[in-house]
């Protein structure tokens, strides 16, 4: 089948394209990008005043199959995520069975043969059953072919053994994904400490618990000379300790994700729940320091931490309610009304971020619109606006910080592996 | 008696209200308090109406408190005693809500040891919600019945210095007491260790100190809290007796205090702990004044939300189509 993308504005910072262009698409490939391509039998699109990307490389997505499948499966996970022009999701280990060993891994597999509406990509988990006792076998579960490890939702305690993940990970040439926190410190909390954790009256995690997480990470990481990535940053002193480790040669990369950009704890007032998210939403000077940290290029990927919780799960008090929001269906649009449209990226810059670093990072070969490539691709229009309705939102789970708000950036069609997957408002 | 300057149905905290709506309930509950004196201490201002006493946390003084209220303006009560590990297992907050409107109860009076729960709660159930103390947020109540009682002693709250001396991190009561006294214009210090002054304590419009003596030298009024030594194991707690030496409210620091200062306590007390038994039942001491008090502002606090949602239901059933 060939398809031809007509007069978009082409944005691939893997070729420092930036131009109208038309796109032709032969046998799920990127066949060509050049000016007035001609019209042989292929279906056309007219991308006038749209703009052409590669499809969104989500590196945080809790897709919760198997086990909770109340919450969200790989099929609505999958759905979502084209909606918002992500076109490949890293599935995080956190599921019941946790994804410690090739046969969990067989069974997400199989639910992705069978029912995965974009490319899923696998984390596994660094320790059983996520418990930070013992090591997974790094070496077979990249032969499973997992592209990551982490117990995301919980740090690994053990130094020795946390070491010992990162230097085999090294030897099976496969990243560890921190999730930065030291429970010690954040027990028991629900919100940032501070200003409105206090007048709510409401156990604030302190900010110590990432960023002396984030700094153990990176000096194991070295001593080990291995490399991290740090997940969904949300302090300011992650960001300068980064920065710091970038500036001396540690192999460390980082994401953040949209709320930690667009929200302040100030959003927790009124006790809503879809506010509440681990690492907690921090002060407006942290938020400042995530948007320096993302033009600066310290922070190098946005991921969505799409963590979908049931309304039994979030329509509670304050205090039991489960940490986390979606994102799959905003990120785009959060990206681009509150970073492009606010010039702190360039589109080129966001693309980046939401594209071609992931890619880097994951070492999968995505995220860029040369020819030869996949052909996943989002055309988007940039300036139209929309408003996040909770009856509108694909995934099962309904738990968005951002219902209510007016974004701008519609994703007008996405593209995998060549098909038009969705065309806006219809899956197909 | 109508008082169309309140429109609200629920009371959830002192935050939000206005010094104009703060002065209504105290004006309202200077009304109330004759009736207590009176030889049938009744009135049928909420004479067919349901208040349901949801307690979440035991605490049997408010629950008695807000039931001799509800009582005295004849409204109808049930008391009901959530056990928190039953919640856990099954029926949320919200179906405990909706499953007591569904009773055509009128009012909910609610204690929930989570921040927040009544504003949750509040948003999902349309009777009226009173707050009667959540997690360590606030209690508009007792602030209410200890502003109450300052202002009948004193005469007044503006220009006052009121202290509060206690665990001001997890205390809801000093929340609503420097909200509702800052806004009538009391100038409002707290006193604990550090260790109890919680982060970002700046929100506050109060000032902090650590020293005892110095807080009690301009004070017109010290407000004692109740100390919690077993609170969710935190260590390095100061002892007992080390608090005592510090922090305790005794017959020598009042003596060097101003002399007509007035000693409050939210209770039940910790004698020999907080506060010293002969402060406590001493010529300052105002602690059972607050007691009565605590009725005559809760029957205010009761009419005044039922009004409101009387009046907020009578408009809306005037908008409906009538054919
Ligand atoms: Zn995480
Ligand atoms: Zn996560």
């Amino acid at each position: 089948m060939r398809l031809l993308i007509k007069n978009g504005r082409v944005i691939d910072p893997a070729s420092k394209t930036d131009e109208i262009l038309d796109v032709l698409i032969d046998n799920s490939r990127i066949a060509n990008i050049s000016k007035d391509i001609k019209n042989g039998s292929s279906q056309i699109i007219d991308a006038t005043g749209k703009i052409i990307i590669p499809g969104i490389v989500d590196m945080h997505v809790h897709l919760r199959e198997p086990g909770r499948e109340d919450k969200e499966t790989v099929l609505t996970g999958t759905l979502a995520a084209l909606k918002g022009g992500v076109t490949s999701v890293l599935a995080m280990a956190n599921t019941n069975p946790a994804m410690d060993c090739p046969e969990s891994l067989d069974i997400l597999k199989q639910i992705i043969k069978k029912s995965a509406k974009c490319n899923v990509y696998i984390c596994a988990a660094i320790t059983k059953k996520r418990q930070g006792r013992e090591l997974v076998n790094i070496a077979r579960l990249k032969k499973s072919g997992a592209v990551a490890l982490s117990d995301d939702g919980v740090s690994v305690d053990e130094k020795v053994l946390f070491s010992k993940a990162v230097k085999k990970a090294k030897q099976s040439g496969i990243l560890i994904i921190c999730h930065c926190e030291d429970l010690r410190l954040s027990g028991g909390g629900v919100m940032n400490l501070g200003a409105v954790s206090t007048r709510l009256g409401l156990k604030g995690i302190p900010r110590e618990s990432e960023y002396k997480r984030v700094e153990r990470d990176i000096i194991l990481a070295k001593e080990t000379l291995g490399s991290v990535h740090i997940a969904h940053v949300s302090c300011k002193e992650s960001v300068d300790i980064i920065a710091q480790a970038k500036k001396k040669g540690a192999k460390v990369t980082a994401e953040t994700a949209p709320h930690y950009f667009t929200l302040t704890e100030e959003a927790v007032s009124g006790y809503n729940t879809n506010m509440k998210m681990n690492p907690p939403l921090r002060t407006q000077a942290d938020r400042q320091a995530i948007i320096e940290g993302l033009k600066s290029g310290v922070i190098d990927a946005i991921a969505s931490d799409h963590a979908p919780h049931t309304v039994n799960e979030k329509d509670v008090e304050f205090d039991r309610a489960e940490f986390g929001t979606i994102g799959l269906e905003t990120s785009l649009s959060l990206g681009i009304t509150e970073l492009v449209d606010k010039n702190i990226l360039t589109w080129p810059e966001l693309v980046k971020k939401f594209c071609l670093n992931p890619s880097k990072i994951l070492k999968i070969d995505k995220g860029t619109l040369r020819a030869g490539a996949d052909a996943d691709i989002a055309i988007v229009s940039a300036d139209k606006e929309w408003t996040v309705d909770k009856k509108a939102l694909i995934s099962k789970s309904k738990n968005s910080s951002f219902l209510g708000r007016k974004l701008k950036g519609i994703v007008e069609y996405t593209i995998c592996r060549g098909e038009i997957v969705y065309k806006y408002g219809i899956h197909r | 008696m109508t008082n169309t300057a309140w429109t609200r149905k629920d009371l959830l905290g002192l935050e939000d209200l206005s010094r104009e709506e703060i002065e209504l309930i105290l004006a309202t509950a200077e009304t109330f308090k004759e009736v207590s004196t009176r030889e049938i201490k009744k009135v049928p201002a909420l004479r067919g109406k349901t208040v349901v006493n949801l307690f979440f946390e035991p605490s049997t003084r408010t629950r008695v408190s807000f039931e001799v209220a509800a009582k005295r303006l004849s409204a109808d009560v049930i008391n009901i005693a959530v056990e928190t590990s039953s919640v856990k297992k099954g029926e949320t907050l919200i179906d405990t809500g909706t499953n007591i409107q569904a009773l055509k109860a009128d009012i909910i009076v609610m204690r929930h040891n989570c921040s927040g729960a009544a504003q949750v709660f509040a948003q999902h159930v349309d009777l009226s919600v009173v707050n009667a103390g959540d997690g360590w947020h606030e209690h508009p109540t007792q602030a209410l019945l200890d502003i109450f009682t300052l202002k009948e002693k004193l005469g007044k709250i503006e220009g006052l210095n009121v202290t509060i001396v206690g665990d001001i991190a997890h205390s809801r009561v000093a929340r609503s007491n420097i909200w509702g006294l800052s806004k009538l214009g009391a100038k409002v210090t707290v006193c604990a260790p550090k260790m109890l002054i919680p982060a970002g304590f700046e929100v506050f419009p109060a000032q902090v100190t650590h020293n005892l003596d110095e807080a009690l030298a301009k004070a017109d009024a010290v407000n004692v809290l109740r100390m919690q030594f077993e609170r969710d194991g935190q260590t390095a707690f100061p002892e007992q007796m080390e608090y005592f030496r510090n922090f305790g409210i005794t017959e020598e620091r009042i003596a060097k205090a101003k002399k007509n200062i007035l000693v409050m306590h939210p209770g039940p007390l910790n004698r020999g702990i907080e506060i010293s038994s002969e402060v406590a039942d001493g010529q300052n001491s105002v602690i059972l004044e607050q007691v009565t008090n605590g009725i005559a502002v809760r029957m205010a606090v009761l009419f005044l939300v039922a009004q409101a949602r009387d009046r907020k239901n009578a408009i809306a059933n005037k908008k409906r189509p009538r054919n």
